[in-house]
């Protein structure tokens, strides 16, 4: 007979449990790193959005965030650095019942991934990308990232950050995505509807989370424990969705203005792959042009 | 799916040759981004795609272009890019993942002069290591190299089936003059050709390990969206797909990944040969070399050395048996290649006692005849 304790433990299940490698726990996060709310979030949303299971998959790049696909009990995919969006790409236009998801990093997104982010975002693929941000490279240890603020301290910024940061919801925004916003760790309700809308949204959605990194960020600049950079971006955060994703850039100690920035339609490219070559495919032939030609 | 129905005599270029031998071969996937002489390839596929209901994507760059692939083949797809050295170097590390995760894919190269941009709109066959070597790591590849439109047919199509069969990305390794040369090309009926596709599990998915397989075996695919729920990463990993940093695990995966292929050497090498049984000299090359080198071949035979012919058709792997074996009974070899001396080294490594002589050129024209002839002589004064 096992004693009480043993069996509450026993007992204690996460409530996410079905959905993860449970095989894999413990996980190799740091404790009070965001990433394991966020996860759970996650997985809340998706699950909100009454989808199967079966058809969703998410694909990550590197980093602490790019583990992410190693915990899910989905089809996962852990790619290579800042590649994970045109991986995603390919995985959703070669089988379009997908919901595909992209969970990474701020660097991997925004600094070696950049380009393929922008792009996916104007083409609009039907794809969601959550991006994990802490202000830094985490999983190298705190070196500098395109979103670490002005004058903020990083293993490669020993005298202060002198880099203008990127605003990440200012970017895809601009670029074009269907659907823009951004939450921190905190914001867990929010967190899950955001991943729900974006599962049920067709088009390139984007979510910025802010999420505290003790290990690296918060030791670097004075920011005291995980709790105390959780406090101080709950302090920090005001929701506004009204406000213009171009205006609202992240520093050191200014506001964190959360939200739902964009949900607009615009059709997918795979929409405007159908509407633009159906009518005119069927006039062609094998070869070029005219059959007569042959080539 | 709908099925490629081109079939007939056509006189086409090579390029487009490669394009309709994906189709047949079932590509219904081509991430792609412009570069010359590979551009042909795209376009081709641009305009086929849509009339078989396949998906066309002109990427912001390469290393996109090589993800996607990854990406699409993971949901089922036959999927291929194409590219020229500065297209290929910017793939090469998602190439490495292709490897790593054991994803079927094709690569096509239309060598053109290098380093750097090189010579764009001229020939040369200087990714040879590149193809063989040019990811991080150890690892086994298969690279095969087509001499003509009709054989950049035949070879793009078991592309494909090699792909399928032991699951990693293929290379076919063409060049300028191969692709953008026109010339009569046999499309066979798809029915008539021999297509491999990969093989799928038939385990139900709490049986199913993504990588559970013998030490020189192939893992059984699940395409995303079948309920397998699989994971699968670029981290050394165990059979179930899960990292694991250990220094046997390590050893077992690498070894694999080298053995499916290594081990099988003999039924994916292909060679042709001519003359090389009594051979006193053996003149070694592959793709658009080997239609040069004749003339300094029939000129060395009418001389009275008997020199034989050897075109590698798979460049990788290196078919070291046959040339060692060659090796005891000959003089010595012949290369002859548009670069200054690559696939040299494999000839060498394997030739012993025999002499190698290097036959090269940069790229951009052609080794004179004369510059052959005397390599021939020289290695049949040799010993
Ligand atoms: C091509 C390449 N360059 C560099 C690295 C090393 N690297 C691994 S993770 C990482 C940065 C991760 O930062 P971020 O994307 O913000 O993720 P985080 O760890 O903070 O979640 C880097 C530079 C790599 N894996 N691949
Ligand atoms: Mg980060």
């Amino acid at each position: 007979m096992p004693d009480d304790k043993s069996q509450q433990t026993e007992n204690l299940h996460h409530p996410m449990e079905e959905y993860l490698r449970m095989d894999r726990m413990p996980h190799i996060w740091c404790s009070s790193c965001g990433l394991g709310s966020i996860l759970t979030a996650f997985m809340k949303g998706v699950k909100q959005a009454d989808v199967d299971f079966n058809k969703v998959a998410v694909v990550s790049g590197i980093g602490c965030t790019g583990r992410v696909a190693g915990y899910v009990k989905l089809d996962s995919y852990h790619t290579t650095h800042g590649r994970a969006i045109p991986f995603a790409t390919g995985l959703k236009l070669a089988n379009r019942d997908l919901t595909v998801f992209v969970i990474s990093g701020d660097g991997d997104l925004f600094a070696i991934g950049g380009n393929h982010l922008i792009h996916a975002a104007r083409r609009n693929v039907d794809i969601n990308v959550i991006c994990v941000n802490n202000f830094i490279y985490g999983m190298t240890g705190g070196q500098n990232a395109p979103t670490t603020p002005l004058e903020a301290y990083s293993s490669t910024a020993p005298y202060g950050n002198y880099e203008q940061p990127f605003n990440l919801v200012g970017v895809a925004a601009a670029a074009g995505a269907s659907y823009v916003a951004r939450w921190s760790a905190l914001h867990m309700r929010r967190l899950a509807e955001s991943v729900e809308e974006m599962t049920k949204k067709k088009g390139f959605c984007f979510l910025e989370v802010i999420s505290p990194c003790a290990t690296v960020f918060a030791r670097k600049n004075k920011g005291g424990t995980g709790l105390d950079l959780l406090k101080g971006y709950k302090d920090r955060s005001v929701i506004n969705h009204n406000a213009n994703p171009q205006e609202i850039p992240l520093d050191m100690n200014g506001e964190i203005v959360c939200g739902v920035f964009i949900n607009k339609d615009r059709p997918t490219f795979w929409e405007n792959v159908l509407s633009g070559t159906e009518r005119k495919v069927k006039k062609t032939n094998l070869y070029y042009h005219d059959s007569k030609t042959k080539f | 799916m709908r099925k490629s129905d081109l079939h007939g005599e056509f006189f086409i270029q090579g390029n487009i040759a490669c394009a309709e031998a994906a189709l047949a071969a079932g590509c219904r996937f081509f991430g792609g981004y412009p570069i010359t002489p590979a551009s042909e390839i795209a376009e081709r596929m641009a305009y086929r795609l849509p009339q078989l209901d396949g998906v066309f994507v002109q990427f912001e760059d390469e290393i996109a272009s090589m993800a996607s692939i990854l990406g699409a083949s993971w949901a089922g797809a036959k999927s291929m890019t194409s590219s020229s050295g500065p297209g290929i170097s910017l793939m090469l590390e998602n190439i490495g993942l292709g490897i790593m995760m054991e994803t079927p894919c094709v690569i096509v190269n239309v060598q053109r002069g290098s380093p750097s941009t090189g010579l764009p709109t001229s020939w040369g066959q200087s990714d040879m290591m590149q193809a063989r070597w040019g990811s991080h790591g150890d690892f086994a590849v298969i690279a095969l190299c087509p001499k003509s439109p009709q054989e950049y047919f035949d070879l793009t199509v078991k592309a494909f089936n090699l792909s399928e069969q032991y699951r990693l990305p293929v290379f076919v390794m063409s060049d300028a003059v191969v692709g953008h040369m026109t010339e009569k090309v046999y499309i066979p009926p798809v029915d008539e050709l021999e297509i491999i596709e990969r093989k799928y599990t038939s385990k139900k998915p709490q049986d199913y390990l993504p990588y559970e397989c013998e030490f020189d075996a192939v893992p059984d695919f699940a395409k995303a969206g079948d309920g397998y729920r699989y994971h699968t990463t670029g981290l050394t990993h165990d059979e179930r797909g899960y990292p694991v940093m250990t220094e046997e695990c390590h050893v077992k995966l690498v070894n694999r990944l080298i053995n499916k292929i290594k081990l099988h050497a003999d039924d994916i090498i292909m060679i042709e040969e001519k003359d090389t049984e009594d051979a006193e000299v053996i003149v070694v090359s592959y793709g658009i070399t080997s239609r040069i080198v004749f003339p300094a071949i029939k000129i060395m035979k009418k001389k009275g050395i008997k020199v034989g012919y050897l075109r590698l058709i798979t460049v990788w792997p290196f078919p070291e048996e046959r040339i060692r074996q060659l090796a005891s009974k000959v003089n010595g070899f012949v290369v002859v290649e548009l670069n200054m001396g690559q696939v040299c080294l494999e000839v060498e490594r394997c030739a012993k006692n025999a002499v190698t002589k290097l036959v090269p050129h940069p790229g951009g024209g052609m080794p004179q005849v004369e510059t052959i002839t005397q390599a021939i002589q020289e290695v049949a004064d040799a010993r």
